[in-house]
């Protein structure tokens, strides 16, 4: 027997480390992981709210982040490739052009 | 300290260990394989809790199919290690206490109003049955409009990673 | 039902033989492959170590423990290291969930000829394949060179691309049986009609989806005809072109385990499984359904090996467009018919 707020706790751990890698990391790619982490801690408290209330729809709403998740990589990840192919960085501080 | 809760440590320690590697380490291809034992661990946790179907679909679609994206763009774009730069070093020394103390304050919080009670076990068995019925019947409108959200997300990915076309440079060179 | 330490003992009993017997089904499927592509190049194959040849596989451990393990100084080790056990690994555990007769009695105990009778078994062998992409691919990019990337790359891509149809495929055989557990998928296959034809999933109307699934897997093996990134003549090896010795005798080992439990999974859900005449006294009814599987994993892999020695590789372009625009979308309208026929049927 787990306490509920056990799993929230690290839910809430993940999405702490997700924003954390968002703000400091200047790779394009592990910002986009982050991204990534965030939502997978959103799940875990997703499906720990269903076991808690015995309501199956927590389950299903898991799949729908999941495939915003693959809509939203797949589609991160080409502008990623446009972006390096004209910048020829991966780096976020020198896609600055259209700073005063 | 019964089975579960060992589980649910020893699989909630990998987690975070992976969560926070993915934050330490420079080279982008060891952020990714620090997310997959994030997700791999995380797939446990929801067998933990009953929900089998979850667990497998996040280990072949999350781990197995995103992952291997992010893992494909690493190798193809040749990503190297972060340099340090001056933002960076700001993001670090504001970021990283301002987040420990907002996500502590959350976590004190939440432990001291819990009382929501427990989960067992495999608490919800998420039968792929009982899945499939509800994802047809009570989510079925979602269930669409997220296959046409994966069909802009695929022609706009192939739009936007296809290489320019060569006819206007050689029209130039004429 | 069985005790705690009872079940304990039986499956770690069961693990050790389940690997000691992948371990050397894998070795003896290599001098099966060598034996009939031989023939079908009009030569002999190994003949010479043991009477056919048959402890050629033993001469070919032995060079592969005794070879000089060289470990480039470019590459970047601890993927390098990591990336043959990665495939080795997922090689291995998919057996953990294949049945391969019905339980048998043994000192009073009712015991299941499979390691863990999981009830989503279908979706884990789908998950280990999946994640088994990531040894190619991290072994193709950690070796930091030109044709271990682009063979890599090559490889998890067709990987990835043939998954969709491998199990857009399978849910045909779902549709038909109700459930991912393997041990229904074939008890759903019992019986015969007319005392002839046996009922197998192949003979009610997924003989599109075995051919699919046929197709998906050599693409996911790795083999020929989709065969590319690993090729001779087009990428020196490929993503294994930096590895020696023991560490190549893993991916060697990984390919062909994955080929051994792509036709175990064929023969459970297209073929019957272990179904087949019974006869004799009660031992030797113990021991047919287990020969009854084993034969048609051999036949399965056969064809293997025989579409290996026939056809030429496919060009890597007519690979991907074979996969995606002939293969995926035959899969999805044998899904809405086979879907079809039984929403009318009931």
């Amino acid at each position: 027997m787990v306490p509920l707020s056990y799993y929230l706790v690290l839910s809430g751990i993940l999405f702490a480390c997700g924003i954390l890698g968002f703000l400091i990391k200047r790779n394009i790619i592990t910002i986009f992981m982050s991204i990534e982490l965030m939502l997978n801690g959103v799940n875990l408290s997703f499906v720990a709210f269903a076991a808690h209330w015995q309501h199956l729809s927590g389950q299903i709403f898991v799949f729908f982040v999941m495939v915003v998740a693959a809509a939203e990589a797949a589609v991160g990840l080409a502008i990623i490739i446009a972006v390096y192919r004209t910048r020829e960085t991966l780096n976020v501080d020198q896609v600055n052009l259209l700073k005063l | 300290m019964d089975l579960h809760l060992a589980l649910f440590l020893i699989f909630g320690a990998i987690c975070v260990a992976g969560a926070v590697n993915l934050l330490v380490q420079r080279h982008p291809i060891n952020s990714a394989l620090s997310l997959i034992t994030v997700m791999a661990s995380l797939a446990v946790e929801y067998l933990l809790l009953g929900a089998e179907f979850v667990a497998a679909v996040q280990v072949i679609i999350y781990a197995g199919a995103i992952m291997v994206l992010f893992v494909f763009v690493i190798m193809l774009l040749n990503a190297g290690e972060e340099e340090r730069s001056g933002g960076s070093r700001i993001a670090l020394l504001i970021g990283v206490p301002g987040m420990i103390l907002g996500s502590t304050i959350v976590a004190w919080v939440l432990l001291e109003h819990s009382a929501t009670g427990s989960v067992s076990i495999g608490a919800l068995p998420g039968d792929p049955k009982k899945i499939g019925w509800l994802l047809f019947h009570d989510f079925l409108l979602p269930f669409e409009v997220t296959s046409v959200l994966i069909l802009i997300a695929i022609m706009g990915a192939v739009v936007l990673a296809s290489k320019p076309e060569l006819s206007s440079r050689g029209e130039k060179e004429r | 039902m069985l005790s705690f330490e009872t079940f304990l003992i039986a499956s770690v009993i069961k693990i050790v033989i389940a690997v000691f017997v992948l371990l050397t089904a894998v070795a003896y499927t290599v001098w099966l492959e060598r034996k009939v592509v031989g023939h079908i190049q009009n030569r002999w194959g190994p003949t010479r170590v043991g009477p056919f040849g048959l402890l050629q596989p033993l001469a070919d451990g032995i060079k592969f423990i005794f070879k000089e393990d060289l470990t480039p100084p470019h590459v970047y080790k601890p993927l390098y290291i990591a990336a043959p056990i990665i495939a080795v690994m997922c090689a291995l555990t998919s057996i953990s969930v294949i049945p391969i007769g019905n339980p048998v009695r043994i000192f009073g105990y009712e015991i299941p000829l499979q390691i863990t009778d999981i009830n989503i078994a279908l979706l884990i062998i789908l998950g280990i394949t999946s994640v088994g992409v990531y040894g190619v691919a991290l072994a193709g990019w950690s070796s930091n060179s030109k044709y271990s990337l682009l063979g890599g790359l090559r490889a998890s891509a067709q990987m990835v691309s043939y998954e969709i149809s491998l199990g857009l495929s399978l849910v045909g055989v779902l549709i038909l049986s109700g459930s991912f557990s393997l041990q229904e998928i074939v008890a759903a296959q019992s019986g015969s009609w007319f005392h002839v034809i046996p009922k197998w999933n192949i003979f009610q109307g997924q003989i599109i989806a075995f051919f699919i699934y046929l197709t998906a897997a050599y693409a996911e093996t790795n083999r020929i005809p989709f065969d590319l990134p690993e090729a001779e003549t087009e990428l020196v090896a490929g993503y294994h072109t930096e590895y020696s010795a023991m560490k190549f005798a893993m991916f060697f080992m990984a390919e062909y385990a994955n080929m051994i439990t792509v036709a175990c999974l064929a023969t459970l859900l297209f073929l019957g499984g272990w179904h087949g005449p019974i006869f004799g006294p009660p031992v030797l009814q113990a021991v047919l359904p287990v020969a009854w599987f084993f034969l048609k994993v051999v036949g399965f892999l056969f064809i293997y090996i025989w579409v290996r020695g026939t056809l030429p590789r496919f060009r890597y372009d007519q690979l991907m467009a074979f996969g995606w625009k002939f293969l995926l979308p035959l899969a999805i309208a044998n899904l809405v018919i086979t879907a079809l026929v039984v929403a009318l049927k009931s």
